[in-house]
């Protein structure tokens, strides 16, 4: 079908948009939120949705963020320039925002959904999931995120992973030391040397690819 | 974000803030001295945040028992003089609107704000009434943000407005708008403590003065009759006022004429922003008049807009209700302009908007438009369909058949009750009481409410049969209990049961009814974020306060039945849930256990299988649907990251396979 409207090039020039989710929980506001403040800290206007759930943990959570002229929080479907997903079937979910270039991250460690007991689909194998989404994007990457977290003094860096990850992407519009610098405006100071790590591991796990 | 960036005075220091954060801050600005809710998602962080700066920024910040309590204590505030703040969400002001009508009668000195935060779509709600009506049912002015900018911008020119008129005024913000994150430019902070007016010492707010006037503020019917002209008055002349907030985004592009006929848009809150990024994307020749006053609604500014157009767009979320205006203006004024919106199918009657629907919205306008090039044409053309209450329908995927296959086959993930969650113990004894008595399913009517134990709806425990609103639990059993010869057993959380459920269960006493009644006392007002209520010794500023016995409550109702149990011990809840059952009258049983997600909770140690003595009956998984119990490479597994060590698991398994965790990870 013919498009009826085409898109001015003008409007979208400078723009980036993000997908972020996974399962509440996983710090997944938080990161988007340090992604939101360091790129208003670079200059760039930003806006940023996201939705709290009915559960205060362990549902489906998921927020967008769009750098550019956007007003709107709301990111188009296929629109996503880069999904950073928590956890794999939530990538899956999310596919709906996804187009053959969008740059997907995905931290390979599933949580399984507490009623899977009881609900007629089963959890899908994750190295089956991977492929065929490497079928059918062109930038899938994945990463062991809970293990470099776990390696660099806790679980709970997962998300700085992530998003020290989300950085090596040539892509990505903003660099890693705003990251830095506007985690540390966002999590007490306590916290900041081992985010630090966690945003340096998850930057280097990337970098030492060549296909994201 | 440090809480404290709220609070400095940082003239034009620029904040990536929360929609609600910036109803925070546009309420330090104005030196509001009162503030008070009962939480509610969307605008439940407003609350928590000031729980932690109110002494900071000279504040009294109350959670309220209920809505409409904290309506009272705001009003009061403003005709005593003060700036006052109330918040809450969209059915909140159900609850608050007895007084909320009536304070708009008897209006205010000091400015007062009303922040409604609606739900379009239901993220986290019963229902997606559209607010704006209240605005025409009391008669006060109503302000729509788009952004968190404008949420506080809209604080300060809102107060303004309310001390001008003398009246309340409401803004009126979205989920989409509360949970929005966006750039915010801070103002200066107006100096909010007058210390002369201090007149005790430990008070940390300023103190007005309340001048008596019973013509003004005793709503007798003959002073009301008065009172109601005067609000009339009050509104002719909010109506002359020149605003800001109304104004035109002009087309970037003039050059490119489509259609012999023009077009324009009017739109407000969440759906200006779609039409804005729509309207530039495709760079389109179509002028949009944002309004952010939208009650009484800028009839001049309308007319002005719309007077030399051909066709216009009405685009706002849920109720047709600007809508409904323009075409009252058009009518008045005899013009030939048609208008395109929720009324004839152009846009979604229900739901919130999205980029997806004002695009897609549009190119069906326009694929009728490229066809006919006549305004008329088109405009009969959508008179004729059906309205438009279908869900958006996704196109299809850019992937191949494997890709589809693994999206429709992907499982789901409900919102579930934590691990640890007291609430999964009381609904799996009270499930297991019944069918130890062999009371059959479909013999018991659950009558549920509004909190996290709501989710008791999902299997396994299918627990919620029946709801209506805050507290209706307890009503609804008394009146399923005089329906039916059903058992009925009433589920209602603490909090719950503060805010509206005393009443019902003194009517339940009273008129004689027969429903099992729980009280599940976690402790806090969990499904929101964790705040306080009457039943724990903190308040809202917090400081120490009276702990409020619900015990005592439910006895000095009357109620015969009334028993204090551990929901984690299960042996003696299922037996209390027996004796309950087969107790004549209303039973009271309050299920006592803090929320896991309490701060400064002791941990306790998790538990983990004995594979040797597990047979994987799959009882613990497939009864529980806890979060830290899943099936993992084809056997039961306890995730000691995620168990709280409640022990429920190990009191459920026949086996006695679940242990305490011995060896450390």
């Amino acid at each position: 079908m013919k498009d009826v409207f085409s898109k001015n090039p003008e409007f979208y020039k400078d723009s980036y948009t993000i997908y972020v989710c996974g399962v509440g929980g996983q710090g997944i506001i938080k990161t988007s939120a340090i992604i939101g403040n360091g790129a208003m800290n670079e200059g760039k206007n930003v806006v940023m949705s996201e939705i709290h759930g009915m559960s205060q943990r362990g549902g489906v959570v998921s927020t967008e963020l769009k750098i550019g002229n956007y007003k709107s929080s709301l990111i188009e479907e296929f629109g996503s320039d880069m999904i950073i997903g928590f956890e794999p079937i939530e990538v899956v979910r999310s596919l709906n925002k996804a187009n053959k270039d969008t740059k997907i991250l995905i931290n390979i460690n599933p949580i399984i959904p507490p009623n899977i007991g009881s609900q007629k689909n089963s959890y899908p194998n994750i190295d089956e999931t991977i492929a065929i989404l490497k079928d059918n994007y062109n930038h899938v990457h994945t990463i062991d995120g809970n293990q470099i977290a776990k390696k660099v003094g806790s679980l709970l860096t997962l998300n700085m992973v992530l998003l020290g990850a989300a950085t090596a992407d040539e892509t990505f519009p903003i660099s890693k030391d705003n990251i830095i610098s506007s985690m540390k405006d966002n999590l007490k100071p306590k916290a900041h040397e081992m985010n630090i790590r966690a945003i340096e591991k998850g930057y280097e796990n990337v970098k030492s690819l060549t296909n994201f | 974000m440090e809480l404290k960036k709220l609070l400095t005075d940082n003239p034009g220091k620029k904040l990536f803030l929360l929609g609600n954060e910036a109803a925070v801050r546009g309420a330090v600005e104005a030196g509001v001295s009162i503030a008070a809710t009962y939480p509610g998602t969307p605008s439940s962080e407003i609350g928590t945040i000031l729980y932690h700066i109110a002494k900071d920024a000279n504040m009294y910040f109350e959670f309220s028992v209920n809505e409409k309590v904290a309506m009272e204590i705001t009003s009061t505030a403003a005709v005593s003089g003060l700036r006052s703040f109330t918040f809450m969400k969209h059915v909140g002001l159900n609850v608050a609107s007895d007084s909320f009508m009536t304070t708009a009668y008897s209006g205010v000195n000091g400015g007062m704000i009303i922040l409604t935060a609606d739900d379009p779509s239901m993220f986290s709600s019963q229902n997606e009434q559209d607010n704006r009506h209240y605005g025409r049912l009391a008669k006060l002015p109503v302000l729509e943000p788009s952004n968190p900018q404008e949420i506080k911008d809209m604080m300060i020119y809102g107060f303004e407005l309310s001390e001008r008129f003398k009246i309340p005024v409401i803004i009126r913000t979205t989920t989409r708008i509360s949970h929005m994150r966006g750039i915010v430019e801070l103002g200066e902070i107006k100096k909010p403590v007058d210390n002369t007016l201090k007149l005790f010492d430990n008070v940390q707010w300023k103190k007005g003065f309340f001048e008596k006037n019973p013509d003004r503020y005793v709503p007798v019917p003959g002073n009301a009759a008065k009172m109601h002209k005067n609000l009339i008055l009050k509104l002719e002349n909010i109506k002359k006022l020149d605003t800001k907030l109304n104004r035109i985004y002009p087309s970037s592009n003039t050059s490119k004429k489509k259609f012999k006929f023009r077009l324009g848009i009017i739109s407000s809150g969440s759906s200006f922003n779609y039409v804005y990024d729509f309207v530039n994307k495709y760079n389109l020749n179509m002028d949009i008049l944002k309004l952010g006053f939208t009650y009484p609604f800028p009839e001049k500014e309308v007319l002005k807009f719309i007077k030399d157009l051909d066709g216009v767009f009405v685009v706002e979320e849920v109720d047709p209700i600007m809508e409904n205006e323009v075409l009252s203006i058009i009518g008045k004024n005899q013009l030939k302009i048609s208008v395109f919106g929720k009324l004839n199918s152009i846009f979604p009657m229900i739901y919130e908007f999205s980029p997806d629907i004002i695009l897609n919205s549009f190119e069906n306008f326009y694929k009728v438009a490229d066809r006919t090039h006549d305004i008329k044409k088109i405009a009969d053309e959508f008179s004729k369909k059906e309205i438009n209450i279908n869900e958006y329908d996704r196109s299809t995927r850019v992937g191949n058949i494997e890709l589809d296959g693994l999206i429709e086959n992907l499982p789901n993930r409900p919102p579930t009750l934590c691990a640890g969650c007291p609430h999964r113990s009381t609904y799996f004894a009270a499930k297991r009481a019944i069918e130890e008595l062999e009371i059959s399913e479909d013999d018991v009517v659950f009558a549920s409410d509004i909190g996290c134990y709501t989710l008791g709806i999902n299997p396994p425990y299918q627990t919620a049969d029946y709801l209506l609103s805050m507290g209706s639990s307890v009503g609804d059993g008394g009146g399923f209990s005089k329906a039916t010869n059903q058992l009925v057993m009433s589920f209602i959380g603490d909090s719950t049961f503060f805010h509206s459920g005393i009443s019902p269960l003194i009517n339940g006493i009273h008129n004689k009814d027969e429903f099992v009644l729980t009280i599940l006392d976690n402790r806090t007002t969990a499904m929101t974020g964790g705040q306080p209520n009457p039943g724990i010794d903190v308040d809202g500023m917090g400081d120490p306060a009276p702990e409020v016995s619900i015990e005592k409550i439910a006895i000095s109702t009357g109620a015969e039945f009334v028993k204090l149990i551990n929901p984690l011990n299960l042996k003696k809840t299922i037996e209390t849930y027996k004796e309950a059952i087969n107790f004549d009258g209303v039973s009271v049983i309050i299920a006592k256990y803090p929320c896991t997600l309490i701060k400064g909770l002791k941990k306790k140690k998790p538990m983990e299988i004995d594979y040797n003595k597990c047979n994987q009956c799959l009882d613990c998984v497939k009864l529980l649907a806890c979060p830290a119990i899943s099936i993992k490479d084809g056997r039961t597994f306890i995730d000691y990251f995620n168990c709280r060590g409640c022990t429920t698991c190990t009191q459920v398994c026949r086996e006695q396979a679940i242990k305490v965790k011995l060896l450390k990870t």
